[in-house]
């Protein structure tokens, strides 16, 4: 029985900050920044924007592409390290918006950047299990950033959300595979706010170890090379890595710049390579094999290799594209404005 | 005093060794040295390390590491004088084997920097400037290079593109060492769009954060042929000498005179001047380190050393090259242990075992390393040795 994704959707706030005016603020050299983190600006969520209704407008799209009544959805997960409540689901909220309850099985997943695939990982399991019809699989982030660090020039805020099943599919799964050690590169204690992280050891050792193992891993097991696969997606924490990892495997900016939206999205955590291949599925054409690869610190990978159905072009249009999104109308903001959004600011009331 | 000289060195590939803890990136560099000199035991050890306390929260390295050597009881002493802590242990083991204390003495250098964060690394490399005067008024070390940099700029007419030229050459020279951090050509337009650090410096003004180490073998002369099948290297010169801590503090803050200092008592020592030098290792901590520092060894004239690195002067090729190995710059720099580092350089040039950036026929080797802004600074001098009786 083939599996794979039956509808996708994707999400992304319309507010955006650039790169020039955090530096502003921070006294940091704007150009620097833009060339060491191959970034230019990043999306913003407002005060009414959070994991859950993110997660809910992605999960929308997904259903408008995959036909299905939301009832039948058997499971979803919710991959983001910035759910909004410690304690409380962000899944059954999220249900119930959709019309997906009370049959149904929800879990929130946390592995830092990597919550989402895993999330797509278990769902698409559970459908080649036999277990139930649609399984849903969200990666979603309004992503932390300590304000004046590095991070904070590229956490942004998006999700993407997918319905696997057995019939129907604008992409069959040929191939999974997970690469996971463990690596401290990058945490957020309980009751703090902003994650920390090794510096340069979230480079080399980290992000570009399992990155690279996982996506070499996962060829050799579906035997195949750079050259059978039509486009590459990569976990994308800012614009210079997955396009530097994309390379070393052999692949082209022509096989990777699809879906690699981190150049004016910034890091979506949770929600950054399962946003990269919506970004890909709405322009792949029948027969296109996708590599998708993601990364979460702590650490590890997840890899799947799609192979996108003829059904593709019926429903790529059926709701809001990926890249339209990201370049529709965007709102820039200032810093104070942005500050006040990402609850930067401490009120009286707090 | 007895004459002195290299048997061994060792080394091991420097970088970010994220998988290697600080007293193995030692163990490996000690042992590469000790197999090298093909002596089967050593009677004393010193160990150059800045800051083990503040980077990897370890001290009382001299016992640790003796150790982990294997050679305990022998005495095992840690020596610091920030930057140019390996290159006065080595001064010790020398010291020590000239007096007759010691024959076979271990003199190595060691630091392992990238287990903090960069915020971290920068106090900790603080700590070599003054407190009280300095740090706590804001500025580190990029800061008061750069403020060095302006002074000769403004006085003696140093360019920007000058500076670049440094670096350009010493990654140059990188490239034909393998165990280099960041073996890679660099351009002057590269250096001088590189990121701006404190200005005029730019990041590729600047010698990386790195782990790594490297250690040689000493012995006396009258023994090396017996105890070691390598070729010796004599040690014809060691002065050691210091200036005012605070950069404010000194007469000029273009002059490093703890270097001038420390080459005049070297050159005497050895009976030679600037011009009978094959090369020099020195501590292009900055770009513009290296300027002052061929200005303060003689090997050109005050307020001429800008010149140098772009005319080809201090190239391999060049009168006198300086730093073959890359240097800090390229090489990299994990502090305790460069002073070291540039001693091997020297007795490889010295055995012509250089390779690709072997200094023809070379004789005389010259190193200098200094701790801070020049606050410290010990200069060797080596001699190829002819195997004629001294």
């Amino acid at each position: 029985m083939e599996v794979g994704i039956r509808g996708y959707g994707a999400y992304i706030p319309r507010h955006r900050i650039r790169v020039e005016e955090i530096a502003r603020v921070w006294g940091a050299d704007a150009p620097t920044y833009k060339r060491g983190l191959g970034l230019r600006e990043k999306s913003v969520p407002t005060p009414d924007q959070d994991v859950i209704t993110m997660s809910v407008e992605a999960a929308r799209h997904a259903i408008r592409r995959a036909g299905i009544d939301p009832v039948k959805i058997g499971a979803i997960y919710i991959g983001s390290e910035s759910h909004p409540y410690a304690v409380k689901p962000s899944g059954t909220v999220v249900a119930e918006a959709i019309g997906a309850t009370p049959e149904i099985h929800c879990a929130d997943f946390e592995f830092a950047c990597k919550a989402g695939s895993e999330g797509m990982f278990v769902a698409l399991s559970l459908v080649k299990a036999g277990q139930m019809e649609f399984a849903m699989g969200i990666g979603a982030d309004t992503s932390q950033g300590a304000p004046g660090d590095a991070l904070e020039y590229s956490a942004s805020a998006g999700s993407a959300a997918y319905i696997f099943a057995s019939t129907q599919l604008v992409a069959v799964c040929e191939e999974t595979y997970a690469f996971m050690t463990d690596t401290p590169d990058f945490w957020r204690r309980e009751y703090q706010f902003y994650p920390r992280h090794g510096g340069r050891f979230t480079g080399e050792p980290a992000y570009f170890k399992h990155t690279l193992s996982c996506a070499r891993g996962l060829m050799k097991k579906a035997k195949v090379k750079p050259k059978d696969l039509r486009w590459a997606v990569f976990h994308q924490p800012n614009g210079k890595f997955p396009a530097k990892a994309a390379e070393e495997l052999g692949f082209t900016a022509e096989q990777y710049g699809q879906g690699l939206l981190s150049p004016t999205l910034g890091n979506t955590y949770s929600g950054a390579s399962p946003l990269g291949l919506t970004a890909v599925l709405d322009v792949a054409k029948p027969g296109d094999r996708i590599l998708m690869v993601s990364y979460g610190s702590g650490a590890g990978s997840d890899g799947f290799i799609w192979r996108v159905t003829d059904r593709i072009a019926k429903v790529q249009k059926l709701a809001p594209q990926t890249r339209a999104q990201l370049e529709d109308r965007p709102i820039y903001v200032d810093y104070g404005t942005y500050a006040k959004f990402r609850g930067k600011i401490r009120k009286l009331t707090e | 005093m007895r004459e002195v000289a290299v048997i061994g060195v060792g080394m091991n590939k420097w970088g970010e060794l994220w998988e290697k803890s600080h007293r193995r990136i030692w163990t490996e560099a000690a042992l590469a040295a000790v197999d090298d000199a093909g002596v089967d035991r050593v009677d004393a050890m010193y160990v150059g390390c800045m800051s083990g306390g503040l980077f990897v929260g370890q001290e009382h390295l001299g016992a640790l590491l003796a150790d982990e050597l294997g050679m305990g009881p022998i005495p095992g002493t840690r020596v610091e004088s920030a930057c140019a802590s390996g290159g006065l242990a080595f001064r010790q083991a020398y010291l020590a084997v000239a007096a007759g204390a010691h024959d076979i003495v271990l003199a190595t250098g060691v630091e392992k920097m990238t287990d903090v964060d960069g915020g971290a690394a920068t106090y900790a490399l603080s700590t070599a400037a003054d407190q009280e005067y300095e740090c706590y008024q804001g500025i580190t070390f990029p800061g008061l290079y750069a403020m060095m940099a302006r002074v000769h700029m403004e006085r003696y007419g140093t360019t920007r593109r000058q500076l670049a030229d440094v670096a350009v050459k010493n990654h140059a020279h990188g490239m034909f060492n393998d165990l280099a951090q960041f073996r890679m050509k660099v351009t002057a337009e590269q250096v001088m769009g590189s990121a701006a650090v404190a200005d005029p410096l730019r990041l590729l003004d600047c010698s990386p954060i790195t782990d790594g180490a490297a250690a040689v073998v000493l012995c006396p002369l009258e023994m090396a042929r017996k105890l070691s099948k390598q070729p010796a290297v004599r040690v014809a010169a060691s002065a050691h000498a210091t200036d005012r801590i605070a950069l404010h503090e000194r007469d000029d803050m273009a002059d490093l005179a703890s270097t001038r200092h420390a080459a005049a008592l070297a050159y005497k020592q050895a009976g030679i001047g600037p011009k009978d030098l094959s090369f020099c290792e020195v501590h292009d901590c900055f770009t513009i380190a290296e300027i002052l520092v061929i200005e303060a060894l003689g090997l050109v004239p005050r307020g001429k050393g800008g010149a140098a690195a772009g005319s080809g002067l201090t190239a391999l090729g060049g009168t006198i090259p300086v730093n073959p190995s890359g240097g800090l710059k390229s090489k990299g720099h994990p502090v305790g242990a460069t002073g070291i580092a540039q001693i091997r350089e020297a007795v490889l040039q010295l055995r012509g075992e250089a390779g690709k950036r072997q200094v023809p026929k070379a004789r005389w080797g010259l190193t200098q390393n200094m701790g801070g802004t020049g606050a410290s600074t010990v200069v060797h001098i080596f001699e190829r040795a002819l195997g004629r009786k001294r």
